[in-house]
């Protein structure tokens, strides 16, 4: 039996279990994400799709939908705060889109262009990451991690392989590799893994090759983030 | 000579003069005078002042973001770094011969830098001192008097500036900092379109890059007493050559010259130049000073940029900039020209010859081929060096097995020019200073000196024609004597 919610005013319908995220997304409506997948179990740690559901905020990728619902997303009020919470994602790393292989390509920054982000607007935090390279195939760059966990998640319910976890709490958490000497060399990690396809920014990245694609040929060249809703899953 | 005016006996009892920042140049530097009471000069410097650091901050990344990253060092000429990034890493994976599509479309892309670089210099940096005089009015000694003053000079002078962008853009996929370049070759070959976008408009690039040399040679040859003689030093000089002996600005081998232009060393692999280059660390100034090492830093120092290439090579592969070489050397008399306003003059040629082999290019298909790519027996360290618009540039990199950076080295063109300007400033200082009141137009004689080389002063930034220059005399105890102010 079909129902049917509002958001931003035009009737969503949706089936019974589905979250407002996947409600949206079914029907061509993009609401702002970075951890939430279609094919993994929601998260809701990002925050990004935080809706207004009957003037209350919640997070749209675990809210289920139900008949009725008046649900605000792309307000000022809303956005603004989206926005806020992608500024601190970059403050807290070091994302230097410049040199960064993901560019055009990344989540992150396609999401900051959609929320019109025009600075970091916050002190950066400068953290001091290594990066791990001893893997032959796949290089991992801490400094980008935006702690979505989809790595965790996909190297855990698909791959069966366990090899990333976050660890440390709060301001401290941050992502590590399963193994005595924390390195990803050894793990029995490859290339062809889940895990190794679903990061939204540029951590997990392909060894020896970089910009490939040229500038004007990559996802977010050809068309903004909101109008990709319906493929987030092609990273 | 060399250590002339470098370091005064008892700076304690001087007066110094600053000029900070030196305006019309791409970069931050300073230059300082000491004068006793008499104005009489006794220490010049060309002070480097800012700090950039991309040696250390690299170690540790993988070396395929390099050739993305290290352009960041500059805004002017980034392509440079681009590529001798690239080719330094080409050797790291075993590319030592790139398909023809790829090495053709680098080279599309460095000439075409060359043409926007040279042209941004010769007419909205330098043509305001050439065209109305050294110490002429302030207020119209600018790019905007030169458009109000000459209106189809300041025009073309854009033109060709925005030529040269898109070439760049159509190689690169960005004006500034693209990322066409990788490791091996490029990522992107040219549309139809896109050649024949660029094919309409470059036979008017050509006639009017002739018309440039036109310029600076009238410009020049009128005034000889000036621009033979204002700041010349004499010293060695350096460029890669192409096969052949051909003026190249992508690739060959590094040939050296003294200043009567007898060859020092010649057909040099670049992979070994640190057989043949050391550079001195002073303290007053965060460049370095290369020298040939079989010479030593005292008189082993030398200039690179188009003075030194045009004059280094043996010809030039394409017919009016070879015509237009000729003449120069004619000019010059059978020996070495050493007088840096002819770096204006070379400059020139050198951005007609770009636009010749542009034109060269864009009637090759094989801009058009997908064959893009090669790698080979991956190597550990690789130098990668180019002839940029300012000079010589160096690039040298070591990575781990893990594929991360362990050592970079980066010998950019203005600092293979560093004592040649700091001579060339002594000497107008000498010549023009000595014994005078400091005005803003004398003061403005250090300036031309300086923008004669073109230089990337911290390759990384630029301002034109915004920086306030500042001058105070200070009296030994620090008390303000007199000060003059450009806004």
């Amino acid at each position: 039996m079909s129902h049917t919610f509002t958001l931003d005013g035009k009737p969503v319908p949706f089936t019974e279990g589905q979250t407002i995220m996947q409600a949206a997304s079914a029907a061509g409506i993009f609401i702002p994400h970075l951890c939430y997948h279609p094919e993994f179990k929601p998260h809701g740690s990002c925050k990004l799709c935080t809706v207004k559901v009957n003037g209350r905020h919640t997070a749209s990728c675990t809210m289920r939908a139900a008949a009725g619902m008046v649900v605000e997303s792309e307000t000022e009020e809303i956005n603004a705060e989206r926005r806020a919470l992608t500024q601190m994602l970059f403050v807290e790393g070091n994302h230097f889109c410049p040199s960064c292989e993901k560019s055009g390509n990344c989540q992150l920054q396609a999401t900051a262009y959609h929320l019109g982000m025009m600075s970091p607007h916050y002190d950066h935090f400068f953290p001091n990451r290594a990066v791990d390279a001893s893997h032959p195939e796949v290089l991992l760059d801490f400094n980008r991690c935006i702690l979505c966990s989809l790595c965790v998640r996909a190297s855990r319910d698909v791959d069966g392989k366990n090899v990333f976890a976050l660890s440390g709490r709060g301001i401290r958490t941050h992502l590590i590799v399963n193994a005595r000497s924390g390195k990803l060399g050894d793990t029995d990690f490859t290339l062809a893994d889940k895990a190794a396809q679903v990061c939204p920014v540029g951590v997990i990245l392909k060894k020896r090759q970089g910009f490939a694609v040229p500038i004007g040929e990559r996802r977010f060249d050809k068309a903004p983030i909101s109008a990709t809703a319906e493929t987030t899953e092609e990273r | 000579m060399t250590y002339q005016l470098e370091t005064a006996a008892h700076p304690e009892t001087l007066r110094r003069v600053a000029i900070d920042p030196v305006s019309r140049v791409e970069g931050h530097g300073k230059v300082t005078i000491l004068l006793d009471e008499q104005n009489k000069v006794h220490q010049v410097r060309l002070h480097i002042v800012e700090f950039r650091g991309f040696e250390k901050f690299i170690q540790g990344r993988p070396y395929w973001e390099v050739p993305v990253m290290v352009q960041r060092l500059c805004g002017i000429c980034p392509v440079s770094h681009h590529l001798a990034a690239s080719k330094a890493l080409d050797v790291i994976v075993g590319a030592r011969k790139l398909t023809p599509a790829a090495e053709k479309l680098r080279r599309l892309m460095h000439y075409g830098q060359m043409l926007q670089s040279h042209a941004l210099h010769f007419f909205h940096l330098c043509s305001p001192d050439l065209l109305f005089g050294f110490d002429s009015d302030i207020t119209k000694r600018n790019i905007v008097g030169v458009a109000a003053a000459h209106p189809e000079t300041a025009k073309r002078g854009v033109l060709l500036r925005k030529f040269g962008q898109e070439v760049i853009r159509v190689t690169a996929g960005k004006r500034v900092h693209g990322t066409g370049s990788v490791p091996g070759g490029v990522n992107k070959s040219l549309t139809v379109a896109e050649r024949d976008e660029l094919l309409k408009d470059i036979y008017h690039i050509i006639q009017w890059s002739r018309d440039a040399v036109h310029l600076i040679q009238q410009v020049h040859t009128q005034d000889p007493g000036l621009y033979n003689s204002f700041g010349i030093f004499r010293s060695n000089f350096m460029s890669i050559v192409g096969h052949g002996g051909d003026l190249d600005f992508y690739h060959g081998t590094l040939r050296a010259r003294d200043d009567n232009g007898r060859i020092l060393f010649d057909h040099v692999d670049y992979q070994d130049y640190d057989d043949y280059i050391e550079e001195e660390v002073k303290s007053w100034s965060y460049m370095k000073f290369p020298f040939f090492k079989s010479i030593g830093k005292e008189h082993g120092w030398y200039k690179v940029g188009p003075l030194a290439r045009v004059q280094n090579c043996d010809q030039i592969s394409t017919p009016f900039a070879e015509a237009e070489r000729r003449e120069f050397v004619d000019y010059a008399g059978g020996s070495p020209m050493h007088a840096p306003l002819a770096y204006h003059w070379t400059r020139m040629i050198e951005m007609l010859h770009a636009a010749e082999v542009i034109k060269e290019l864009l009637h090759d298909d094989d801009l058009l081929s997908d064959d893009l790519m090669v790698q080979g027996e991956r190597a550990m360290e690789g130098v990668g060096v180019i002839e940029a618009p300012r000079g010589t540039l160096f690039h040298h990199y070591r990575v781990d097995e893990n594929d991360l950076i362990t050592m970079a080295n980066l010998i950019v063109s203005t600092t293979n020019n560093n004592q040649a300007m700091n001579e060339a400033v002594r000497h107008v200082a000498r010549r023009y200073l000595h014994g005078r009141e400091v005005t803003e137009g004398l003061l403005n004689h250090i300036e031309v000196a300086i923008r004669a080389f073109d230089p990337c002063l911290s390759c990384a930034t630029h301002a034109l024609g915004k920086m306030p220059l500042q001058v105070e005399l200070v009296e030994a105890d620090g008390t303000p004597v007199h000060s003059l102010s450009r806004a």
